[in-house]
């Protein structure tokens, strides 16, 4: 592997990194904290909906980011020819 | 069958299986014993991973503390489990590509130094030790309640079944015990979960029926317990009541933690490959995250349930004469006291003190449930292998931890690095064994401060390991200056913190917090700190050898992921 290909494949990997962490930030802080009082203006079912990102919500966000890393990552891996097997 | 019959059944049963799967997974090779081989499939590890993880606490305590803490309960929901975010994307997949054994390993590594080591060393003894002595107390609470054996008997028994396959089967024999504690544990917790969803709204699944209406009549649930809440003095369930950038603090320090603790790293070391290491990360979080959106459901019922019982449909208090038998029950282990002030023979259930007349310990909402909720016998049962499942397969991965600590990184890499893998084979089972033992006398004869010191353990290793680990990775300008200088500062800036407002001047309320942080989440400022220094301090001295350079551009692609091994 080339210093230039090394390089871009390190940039994409944390360009992933940082939108799926933003993604992540915002469920968890964002809506489960910062912004839960003002949710709690809406309502999903019997949930007002900043209580429900707090706890549940946010949880069922964590799960599907791994996931979709794990997706992403392998598909990298795989273009830029340094996957394992 | 009565619930001791019952509970003697199935517990025995759950213990002969453990024993069973120890006899067939002995270990043969040092590898064996550190990482199971390096063979574990990465759904089994996720598996293993979540019993690993989900302690006596997350079982026992949670679901009760997020019932008296309402929404604020949200920290711990989302503190441990967020963290695994964390680990799958920063952490597990380049740890496993650099394929060592232990976390005193990469850091000893990747900092070219033996002090960086023993620095990682002392950090990850010192957090497993707090750690795993809450565990084997609850064991031994689990035994004296269900059993009806002293807590001492209760520990050693406790202490018997882990030094047996912690110690004969190393990683391989705790992998595969795991798979089967989580299998019991997670039953046990759904089974009466799903029973008193079922009860209270007519749904299946907990994680709907607490957004739902209530099968009485009466409206949604959650509407009914602030309601009820109201009435009685307390904060809406639903509202959050600490101060908001405390629940960041204590959220994030429980977030980074559990991405630095080493009994949960280490797990990420016994798959075959970078790619396992990823998925095998969300396995994890998925088997967890079962149990972590069950428990606020839990949490929701139990108390509706409970201010119910206590103070009757019409909210007059029930008449003691009358109580059902759980309240009775619990009263002679003490985790529930009535005190009839108003001397009307009524419970009566309330914030203010001059109305309340009950003392209620979180701990009942989980080990009582199925009793509140008139469940079968076996039911009462299952709950008490669940939690022995959840206590004993926590204890035997933090001793792992604790005996490969000893051996490998201390014995092996700085005292005496001449021995045959033979002889650390011998010396990591001894210090396993020893291990054992300190944990199980921790527990018979626990320091006043273990209880709280467990809670803190994810403040320390949040604020020494995360960001050693982390620079390591992404920062190849990070040096051992600044990694040492960094985790000494952080680790002793949060300890520092811990013990002057826990036991030097407990008095010392909140106003005299820093920024209203409260030791539970000081751990996140000193992570900060940590990351500050390192970087201030790595820049201001010479970078690091050119091969440690190559070394980190090495772990950040996956191809080459030989077998976890020692170089």
């Amino acid at each position: 592997m080339t210093p230039a290909k090394r390089k871009e494949y390190w940039s994409r990997n944390l360009k992933v990194l940082l939108t799926l962490l933003a993604i992540w930030f915002v469920v968890s802080f964002g809506f489960g904290i910062l912004l839960a009082d003002w949710l709690d203006n809406f309502r999903i079912f019997g949930f007002k909906l900043g209580f429900w990102f707090a706890q549940q919500g946010s949880i069922y966000v964590f799960v599907v980011l791994i996931f979709v890393y794990v997706g992403i990552m392998n598909r990298l891996d795989r273009e830029f020819d340094v996957h394992e097997d | 069958m009565s619930v001791l019959a019952w509970t003697y059944l199935i517990v025995g049963l759950s213990f002969a299986l453990y024993i069973g799967i120890a006899i067939w997974s002995r270990a043969s090779h040092t590898r064996d014993f550190y990482v199971a081989g390096g063979g574990v499939h990465p759904v089994t590890n996720g598996m293993a991973t979540a019993a690993d993880w989900m302690s006596a606490a997350s079982f026992i305590s949670m679901a009760g503390l997020i019932s008296f803490m309402g929404r604020d309960g949200a920290v711990y929901l989302m503190g441990w489990t967020g963290g695994y975010v964390l680990l799958a994307l920063l952490l597990a997949p380049y740890l496993r590509k650099f394929g060592k054994f232990t976390i005193p390993d990469f850091i000893g590594d990747r900092y070219y130094s033996d002090t960086a080591r023993l620095v990682a060393v002392v950090c990850a003894i010192f957090v497993s030790f707090t750690y795993v002595a809450g565990q084997m107390r609850g064991v031994g609470i689990v035994f004296s309640r269900f059993l009806e054996v002293d807590i001492t008997t209760g520990v050693v028994i406790g202490m018997a079944i882990v030094f047996f396959y912690a110690v004969l089967g190393g990683m391989k024999g705790i992998t595969y015990t795991q798979v089967a504690q989580y299998v019991v544990l997670i039953f046990a917790y759904m089974v009466p979960a799903i029973f008193i969803s079922i009860l209270l709204t007519g749904h299946v699944f907990p994680q709907f029926g607490f957004g739902a209406d209530l099968s009485g009549g009466g409206g949604y649930l959650l509407d009914k317990l602030d309601g009820l809440s109201t009435e009685l003095g307390f904060d809406p369930y639903t509202n959050g009541q600490k101060p908001m950038i405390d629940v960041f603090a204590i959220t994030a320090a429980l977030m980074i933690g559990t991405a630095g603790l080493p009994h949960v790293i280490v797990r990420f070391f016994t798959v075959p490959k970078v790619k396992d290491a990823r998925k095998s990360a969300g396995w994890a979080l998925i088997f967890i995250a079962i149990l972590y959106t069950t428990a606020p459901a839990v949490a929701a019922f139990a108390r509706l349930n409970m201010i119910q019982t206590i103070n009757g449909a019409d909210g007059a208090g029930a008449l003691y004469s009358e109580a059902p038998s759980w309240v009775k029950n619990w009263e002679k282990t003490g985790l529930i006291k009535w005190e009839d002030k108003n001397g009307d023979g009524r419970m009566f259930y309330a914030k203010d003190a001059d109305r309340n007349e009950m003392t209620i310990d979180r701990d009942i909402m989980v080990l009582a449930n199925p009793e509140i909720a008139n469940l079968p016998a076996w039911v009462i049962a299952l709950v008490a292998a669940g939690g022995l499942a959840a206590a004993l397969s926590t204890a035997a991965g933090l001793l792992l931890v604790i005996s490969s600590a000893i051996s490998h990184d201390l014995l092996k890499k700085v005292v005496m690095p001449g021995i045959t893998e033979k002889q650390e084979l011998l010396y990591a089972r001894l210090a396993a064994g020893v291990a054992v033992v300190i944990a199980g006398l921790l527990g018979i004869y626990p320091p006043a401060f273990v209880a709280q010191v467990v809670a803190f353990a994810f403040g320390l290793a949040a604020s020494s390991f995360f960001p050693a680990i982390f620079l390591g990775i992404f920062d190849k300008r990070t040096n051992k200056q600044g990694a040492i200088t960094g985790m000494v500062v952080g680790i002793a800036f949060t300890a520092a913190y811990i013990v002057y407002f826990k036991f030097v001047n407990p008095t010392a309320g909140a106003d005299q917090w820093f920024l209203k942080i409260s030791p539970e989440g000081i751990g996140f400022v000193g992570m900060l700190l940590n990351f500050a220094v390192t970087y201030a301090v790595s820049r201001m001295t010479a970078p690091p050898p050119e091969h440690i350079q190559h070394l980190v551009e090495d772990i950040r692609v996956p191809r080459g992921a030989g077998e976890a091994t020692q170089h």
